[in-house]
């Protein structure tokens, strides 16, 4: 696939969308944006894959908005419908599991893109920043939805109003993080995560995906009703009919997604 | 009777009719709305139906109507051949008719789900009337149906502005019943579809046509109307056996007579 902004590869049933501009701390541009969505389109499209990992090029993961498309005429709300908005939605469509793969900063934006995917891997001295609130704006992106959901109000509010940068380390301990990874096994760490993801159960993945998040703001009955939809979806696909077979057989299963 | 554009098959007490323009994803012509209100009227006519279903298939219900059809119409042209008339035969159909929707349900596909009683919708329908952006406007119904249904304010956003609106924002508004797994619409509509077939068939005929009546006549006649109707119940052997049976603390058994 041919890009500018993002490098996009598929291999071993993951897609790795690397955002590919180091020079400006991997920043989101328009063009960015739109081929983030694309390339999150053509992975969802591919049954072969099965995981879609998120990385940066260079020192950072990405450092959010590029404030040089910013200036005193920006309609902030138009920025975000136009940019934005299909990017995250398009990211909640995505019926594979979605991993950040935070090789260094994520600000702004950009930590916005890391909450919005399913899991978060980090190194270490890498730093969440909102950085929002610290230049008079409010955190977008989908940030004030995803946060409280992912680590509560009271430490949501500490990391967007107050701004203090999180490390690696420290998002690890308010769970936000699922695994911290040193700079040398980086590479390995992050592929031997994912390839594990990949080679799941990917369909009831993407059931959970579609239902659990919901689940925090809907009542109990509607959820249920849900959970129902969703289990009789699982029931009936082949990655359940080889789990259970390969259990009665006494043997490693061997999952397709399907 | 043959069908070319609709697929029709009976399963128990339900007659479905299935949307089968799969390469122009179903688009609406009039021989299409012929075959399906043709269809409709076999059903109500045949004793072994209770309930009927209108369905596209697991991608789309219908997109839309057939542009193509129109580009050469003149008002002379469609006044002559009034196509839309047919339409008003539907509305006469006196057993429930239940539209179940997976992705696009717009413009002339919209008006059909809208002529069913009840609406199944997957997570994934989107409903509309963009024919605004095509220099019209609904012309089977879509004015006056959407109205009714969700008043005039919420109803000129819709129909001006011709946006597409997801299952949720119709459930919320009382367009559609209920909202399931795009890959359950149809076992789910079955469902639902199968346990309204095992209600008293004349109770359920009879209730369709007070509650619709209550969108048209004025209150004191639709009361009259619903007097009428309860006490025609009455006369139904249903109507002993369901009091019967409820006395007798078992089941019913419906006959339909």
């Amino acid at each position: 696939m041919d890009f500018e902004t993002i490098h996009y590869s598929e291999k071993d049933g993951l897609a790795t969308i690397t955002l590919n501009r180091p020079k400006a701390y991997n920043a989101f541009t328009k063009e960015m944006n739109k081929e983030i969505t694309k390339a999150l389109k053509v992975a969802n499209k591919n049954n072969d894959v099965r995981c879609v990992v998120f990385t940066g090029e260079g020192k950072a993961f990405c450092s959010g908005q590029d404030l040089q498309d910013v200036d005193e005429n920006t309609n902030h709300a138009e920025f975000l419908r136009e940019r934005y908005q299909p990017m995250l939605k398009q990211l909640k469509d995505t019926t594979k599991p979605v991993v950040a793969a935070i090789n260094g900063t994520a600000a702004g934006a950009g930590m916005s893109l890391a909450l919005a995917c399913d899991f978060r891997l980090m190194k270490p001295d890498a730093k969440f920043v909102s950085a929002f609130v610290g230049i008079g704006l409010i955190p977008d992106s989908g940030m004030m939805y995803h946060l409280p959901r992912l680590i509560g109000y009271a430490k949501a509010m500490e990391m967007t109003v107050l701004g203090r940068p999180m490390t690696g380390t420290e998002a690890y301990a308010v769970g936000l993080v699922t695994e911290v990874v040193e700079d040398n096994e980086w590479d390995e760490k992050v592929n031997e995560f994912t390839q594990n993801l990949a080679g799941m159960p990917t369909k009831s993945i993407a059931l959970v995906k579609r239902y659990m998040m919901d689940s925090m703001h809907e009542s109990y009955d509607e959820f249920l009703e849900k959970e129902a939809y969703a289990q009789r979806i699982a029931g009936q696909s082949k990655d359940h009919h080889e789990g259970v077979l390969s259990f009665k057989e006494k043997r490693q299963p061997t999952y397709t997604g399907q | 009777m043959s069908h070319q554009l609709i697929k029709v098959y009976e399963e128990g007490q339900v007659g479905v009719i299935q949307l089968n323009r799969p390469k122009v994803l179903n688009a609406l012509n009039r021989q299409m709305v012929d075959e399906i209100v043709e269809q409709l009227e076999v059903y109500d006519r045949n004793p072994e139906i209770r309930v009927m279903v209108i369905k596209g298939n697991d991608k789309v219900f219908a997109a839309g109507a057939d542009i193509d059809e129109m580009l050469e119409d003149t008002p002379l042209s469609i006044e002559l051949t009034d196509p839309f008339a047919v339409w008003d035969r539907m509305t006469l159909i006196k057993k429930p008719i239940i539209a179940a929707v997976n992705g696009f349900c717009l413009g002339g596909a919209f008006e059909l789900a809208l002529h069913c009683d009840l609406i199944i919708a997957g997570e994934d329908a989107k409903f509309g009337f963009p024919e605004v952006k095509l220099g019209v406007m609904p012309g089977a119904g879509g004015t006056q149906l959407l109205t009714k249904a969700i008043g005039q304010r919420r109803a000129l956003e819709w129909i001006w502005l011709g946006e597409m609106h997801d299952a949720d924002e119709a459930k919320s508004l009382g367009i559609v019943n209920r909202v399931v797994a795009p890959e359950l619409v149809e076992e789910e509509a079955m469902r639902f579809t199968h346990s309204l077939a095992k209600q008293a068939p004349i109770s359920v005929r009879l209730i369709k046509e007070a509650v619709r009546a209550a969108g048209d006549l004025p209150l004191r006649e639709g009361m009259r109307l619903e007097r009428k109707n309860f006490y025609l119940a009455f006369d139904s052997e249903d109507q002993t056996e369901g009091m019967k049976a409820f006395v007798e603390k078992r089941p019913p058994n419906f006959k339909g007579v």
